[in-house]
């Protein structure tokens, strides 16, 4: 490793074939330890010294971390399962497509063939594509750790930039994606400079149904990369309940994302611009989402 | 005195054991250890592609993976691209076509360009710059290198 000729720490890498020897390494780990699963911002984070774990634990030898499966009408998705398995997900394709763009747009396809949704969230950068899309379809984290099982909406796990509502000894295994109701649909949509290989000025995940009259009656809005974490707003889906979702239902839309926004400058946006695009993406997923919506 | 884990693993189909660090990546070990230095280093971030080679058929980045990792695993590098002499068309048509500059970014790109055309062996331009949005070519010569992989998609669709 090219460390300046710094001391480093040994690592110990580990690689348990059960969620219990995985929780109990953590639990009895004395020094820094870190969850490996795809190793796409832990490597990085290692190699250019951001941390320096005594501890490696490799997850990706537990099975259910690494399946896709069919449950009580959604879907449960493993938490280290890579990015390109759930892109080639047909089912998964068909029922929520946001997700699955939110999926598409992690890195290359080289990150994407190793890079998990569960390290996109304990990554815990408010720019992660795959958050807000899961956020939006109301996905709930299984979280197992030495006192039990937990299962908590994914919106409860950042806390601030780099951090999460994780105790040391706890480790996300799945998420569940729920049911649709007819007449549902999802999308995320970024904003980035480039198409590719690039970190969101502006994402915006939403979900959202419709009556047979084309009424909204549920709607989520998240909004990511422009608060310190990724934000849920209530106003957002206040402003498409009740409505068509029609000019003045999207215009309301705009303002309440703007509204929401607590952004930060820096390369990729200024403060205003982000606030600016917050409002214009917001109307533009909410008419994506309400295309598949009406597929439905 | 760090620990050393042993790794098993092929490597275009040659057996390998080596001992290695925890921290120790792929792309350390091939080029370093195994000597097999035509997988480069470029950025060692992710970023760049440099190092794309394929893990139990999956195209990664080998500065994103750890060596110890792989133990088991099947690795596939450009060493192992030709057949003898006989190169692989998509090696063949980066020459005939000046799909290769300096070089840096080439062993990274037809494994990359490979895992495309076992995925989809008549791509669209707009698919093979997609797929390629995560090999950097330093020199810029993309548009040689797309007209590389279309013409050796042709020849080896038999077209």
């Amino acid at each position: 490793m090219r460390s300046g000729g710094v001391t480093r720490v040994d690592v110990r890498y580990e690689a348990p074939e059960t969620l219990q020897a995985a929780v109990a390494l953590l639990a009895s780990a004395g020094e820094p330890a870190k969850i490996l699963a795809g190793g796409t911002d832990v490597i990085v984070q290692m190699e250019t010294d951001l941390i320096e774990p005594a501890l490696l634990v490799d997850i990706k030898k537990i099975p259910e971390l690494r399946q896709i499966v069919a449950e009580n009408g959604g879907f449960r998705i493993g938490a280290a399962v890579p990015g390109l398995t759930i892109m080639d997900h047909a089912a998964l394709a068909k029922t929520w497509p946001g997700v699955l763009d939110g999926v598409k747009l992690i890195g290359s396809i080289q990150v994407r063939g190793r890079a998990s949704i569960g390290g996109n969230l304990c990554n815990g950068s408010p720019a992660a594509d795959s958050v807000p899309p899961l956020i939006a379809a109301g996905a709930i984290a299984r979280i197992i750790g030495s006192k039990g099982t937990r299962e908590v909406p994914v919106e409860k796990i950042p806390t601030a930039p780099g951090k999460t509502s994780l105790a040391k000894d706890e480790i996300i295994a799945s998420f569940f994606l729920p049911p649709r109701a007819p007449h549902s649909g999802d999308a995320y949509q970024r904003f980035t400079p480039r198409t590719e290989m690039d970190i969101a000025v502006v994402g915006v995940g939403i979900n959202l149904t419709l009556d047979s009259s084309g009424t909204c009656t549920a709607a989520r809005v998240v909004l990511g990369a422009v608060a310190p974490t990724v934000l849920l707003s209530k106003e957002c889906a206040d402003a498409l309940i009740g409505t068509k979702v029609d000019a003045a239902a999207l215009d309301k839309l705009a303002a309440a994302a703007s509204a929401a926004c607590r952004p930060i400058d820096d390369k990729r946006g200024t403060k205003e611009y982000r606030i600016k695009i917050a409002g214009v993406l917001a109307k533009r997923t909410a008419q994506q989402a309400l295309e598949v919506a009406r597929k439905n | 005195m760090s620990k050393k884990y042993h790794v098993t693993t092929t490597v275009n189909g040659d057996g390998y054991e080596y001992l290695c660090e925890a921290q120790q990546t792929l792309l350390d070990v091939l080029r370093d250890e195994l000597q097999l230095a035509g997988t480069k280093e470029g950025c060692a971030t992710g970023d760049c592609g440099a190092c794309t080679v394929m893990v139990d058929g999956t195209m990664v980045c080998a500065c994103l993976v750890l060596a110890v990792e792989t133990d088991g695993a099947k690795v596939d590098t450009i060493e192992g691209m030709a057949q003898g002499d006989k190169l692989h068309p998509l090696q063949q048509k980066f020459l005939e076509l000046n799909g290769s500059q300096c070089g840096i970014c080439t062993p990274g790109i037809l494994i990359a360009a490979r895992a495309l055309l076992a995925r989809n062996p008549d791509p669209t331009e707009t698919e093979i710059r997609y797929w390629l949005a995560g090999n950097l070519c330093r020199c810029t010569g993309y548009d040689k290198i797309i007209r590389s992989v279309q013409a050796a998609a042709k020849e080896m669709r038999g077209a």
